[in-house]
């Protein structure tokens, strides 16, 4: 079982997601996820799959959900705004409960970013494209992250973890 | 290069360079279709498809779509389903929404994916405007051996496109066959052939169950 002290790191990740059972990682990085992905792509259990831009996350994920896999997405929040008619398509014309990672950008800190419209936006967006989010400011929510994944699982609905974000 | 020029067409570009009928063109590509292939259409390639014949459980017709992200749901399902021949087909004007896709398929590399792009130059399903690919000679087949894929075929000619089809389809993947075709005119949208809540479950079953 994985235990966390302070911030998440690649390994800590990696182990969370394989533990959920994923098999597939799907994702585009950002200055805090972008470190994980050297630990993910390293884990026996899971594929990183690097894509160009966001929009195409959901629907390799959603390629790789109908063939049997079991895909997250992980990408920042500007990338959730990129995905838009991706996300419809798949989350919601073909109901398929695709879950994500996404990064919320200078959630904790604007020092880089005054008035970042990450702030504005991130989560009014969420709840219009009706994704099951939680929000996770500290790694000591890891018992709360996976409690989320497996309701969301349980439900077959799309939902995400909200990862709170530093400096841009 | 000057505006005319540009209009008018480069050399290579769907105005100037021969091109073959839709339907004879996927009547090619179904007729090499194997047992366990899974074929995915969208746009004019699926209202065409579905004209042809009775669907195989195999057949993923994606309407509605989110254009562009077609060739991502065949890569999605090619990573997850490695013993099985994905096609994955688009249009030009789908491909330019998802130019890409291209790259993250010769990224991921797998084998058995094979990527078909019709390229007839226009939006054809909401009156046939022209495509910015169109209009600047953009060349899809140099553009996908540019994104990193080494098997790439264009055709414009049909005998050329069906003394050739098994072999391109059959090459280790990733394959991008570039197919000239004409526009079709009048041609609609297609129709999605039932109920997503159906078809969604009953593809992931019978490519799952397979």
């Amino acid at each position: 079982m994985t235990t966390l002290s302070g911030p998440l790191t690649g390994p800590q990740v990696a182990s969370f997601f394989a533990e959920l059972g994923i098999t597939h990682v799907v994702s585009v990085p950002d200055s805090t996820i972008g470190p994980w992905h050297e630990a993910i792509a390293g884990h026996p259990a899971l594929r990183l799959v690097r894509v160009c831009r966001e929009g195409e996350a959901w629907a390799v994920a959603g390629g790789l959900h109908f063939g049997g896999a079991v895909p997250l997405v992980l990408i920042q929040c500007t990338g959730l705004f990129e995905s838009g008619d991706s996300l419809r398509n798949i989350v919601h014309d073909w109901n398929l409960p695709i879950f994500s990672v996404i990064g919320y950008r200078s959630y904790l800190n604007q020092e880089t970013l005054p008035g970042d419209t990450c702030l504005v936006f991130t989560e009014p967006m969420l709840t219009a494209w009706k994704i099951d989010w939680l929000l996770v400011t500290d790694a000591s929510q890891l018992s709360e992250m996976r409690a989320h994944y497996e309701r969301c699982r349980n439900a077959g609905v799309a939902g995400s973890i909200v990862v709170a974000e530093g400096r841009a | 290069m000057s505006a005319t020029s540009k209009k008018g067409g480069a050399p290579g570009s769907p105005t100037s360079r021969k091109a073959m009928p839709l339907r004879e063109a996927i009547e090619t590509l179904r007729a090499q279709r194997g047992a366990g292939d899974v074929v995915i259409t969208s746009m004019g390639s699926a209202r065409e498809w579905m004209a042809m014949g009775p669907l195989d459980p195999l057949d993923f017709i994606h309407v509605p779509s989110s254009m562009g992200e077609t060739l991502s749901l065949g890569l999605g399902i090619a990573l997850a389903q490695p013993a099985r021949r994905v096609v994955a087909c688009c249009g030009d004007g789908s491909l330019l929404m998802n130019l890409g896709a291209l790259v993250t398929i010769a990224s991921e590399a797998p084998p058995n994916l094979v990527v078909v792009v019709f390229d007839n130059g226009v939006y054809e399903v909401t009156g046939a405007q022209s495509a910015p690919g169109a209009r600047a000679g953009a060349d899809f087949a140099v553009l996908a051996r540019a994104s990193g894929i080494a098997s790439v075929h264009r055709f414009g000619d049909l005998d050329a496109w069906r003394s050739s089809a098994a072999s391109a389809l059959g090459a280790p993947g990733p394959v991008c066959i570039v197919l000239d075709v004409a526009p079709v005119p009048g041609a609609i949208g297609p129709r999605s052939p039932g109920k997503t809540a159906e078809r969604g479950p009953a593809f992931a079953r019978a490519l799952q169950g397979g």
